[in-house]
């Protein structure tokens, strides 16, 4: 099987509480909390599409996308 | 179909914490039933009381919530009457070992095929937090100022000796395994019990000095290993996750159509 390529970060920034877990286990360091404390994908060109934030994300607001 | 539109999306942002790991439950279970294929008709979920059986109105099923502890009883009607369902019941710690305690072990004594998830927090989140039949010794809670004196269950070996045939365990950190069990054990025909390490940063982690949700969930890496493994020899402290029991035994609606059918012949 390919490796999946991000397409696209679909964050609910709604529904996003700023937790702060799927930056702390980003392997790659792609996330951040803006100052609203809702996370945005800062470093989009380094995801991996691993999926790790959006399997553990409490709030179900990351979706990623892949091409 | 897409995860979301097996939700009531019209009830979140959910009223869950930030950084709850009953969330990630929810998350598993949702990504569980997408794997499996199942239409939303085909699943009844029955809860409790409590945080986590607050995700029963969350999910776009056929959804009943109930009295605490009582979630097992009632699912136990629908699966008799509709025994071709899928029901799930999702329960607390609290609600599922000390409220519900009688209900969940003659539940897996009956080997009816009901998939319950217990979400163990250590702890009555909702209402302030109490310390729980789960919380063990040396923890701090609400009720325990000076730390808690009492010992916690095994929800594992408990299932296993009242006679549940799949019993499994895993935690938010390691949510890929849990959507896996979850998945298994809702296939599994027989009483399954799914216990799920979930952190409750607002009491648990914060009376425990235990940090926030990340560091919690970062623990749950550090305190569990996969079942069998050698470390768990060395460090008995380990806790195990994976399946413990997979077995066949006679299923609860399957015997009683048997009664039924006996009966009817005079």
């Amino acid at each position: 099987m390919a490796k999946k390529k991000l397409k696209q970060h679909h964050i609910d920034r709604d529904w996003c509480k700023g937790c702060g877990i799927c930056v702390h286990f980003c392997p790659k360091n792609v996330l951040e909390l803006d100052d609203m404390d809702k996370v945005f994908a800062a470093r989009p060109e380094d995801c991996i599409a691993c999926k790790l934030c959006e399997i553990r994300c409490p709030d179900l607001a990351i979706e990623i996308e892949t091409e | 179909m897409a995860l979301k539109d097996y939700l009531r999306q019209r009830f979140f942002p959910h009223m869950w914490c930030p950084g709850c790991g009953h969330g990630t439950v929810l998350n598993s279970l949702l990504r569980a039933v997408e794997q499996l294929g199942l239409s939303k008709n085909e699943i009844v979920m029955a809860s409790g009381i409590g945080c986590s059986s607050r995700i029963s109105g969350y999910v776009d099923f056929h959804t009943l919530h109930t009295l605490h502890g009582r979630a097992l009883a009632f699912a136990t009607g629908v699966k008799l009457s509709q025994p071709e369902l899928n029901v799930i019941v999702p329960m607390g710690d609290g609600d599922a070992l000390a409220i519900g305690g009688n209900h969940f072990i003659h539940a897996c004594r009956r080997n009816i095929d009901i998939t319950a998830i217990v979400m163990n927090n250590r702890i009555y989140g909702m209402t302030g937090g109490q310390f729980s039949p789960m919380s063990g010794v040396g923890i701090n809670a609400t009720t325990a100022p000076f730390q808690n004196i009492d010992r916690d269950f095994d929800v594992v070996k408990m299932a296993t000796a009242a006679g549940a045939t799949f019993v499994a365990r895993s935690t938010t950190y390691h949510a890929q395994q849990a959507a896996d069990l979850i998945k298994q054990a809702i296939l599994h025909e027989g009483f399954s019990v799914v216990e799920i390490l979930s952190q409750c940063p607002t009491h648990f982690g914060r009376k425990n000095k235990q940090g926030a949700a990340a560091d919690m969930m970062e623990r749950y890496k550090d305190i569990t290993v996969p079942v069998g493994s050698k470390k768990k020899a060395e460090n008995p402290d380990l806790i195990e996750r994976g399946i413990f029991v997979q077995e066949e035994a006679p299923e609860y609606c399957r015997e009683y159509d048997k009664i039924i059918a006996k009966a009817m012949k005079g």
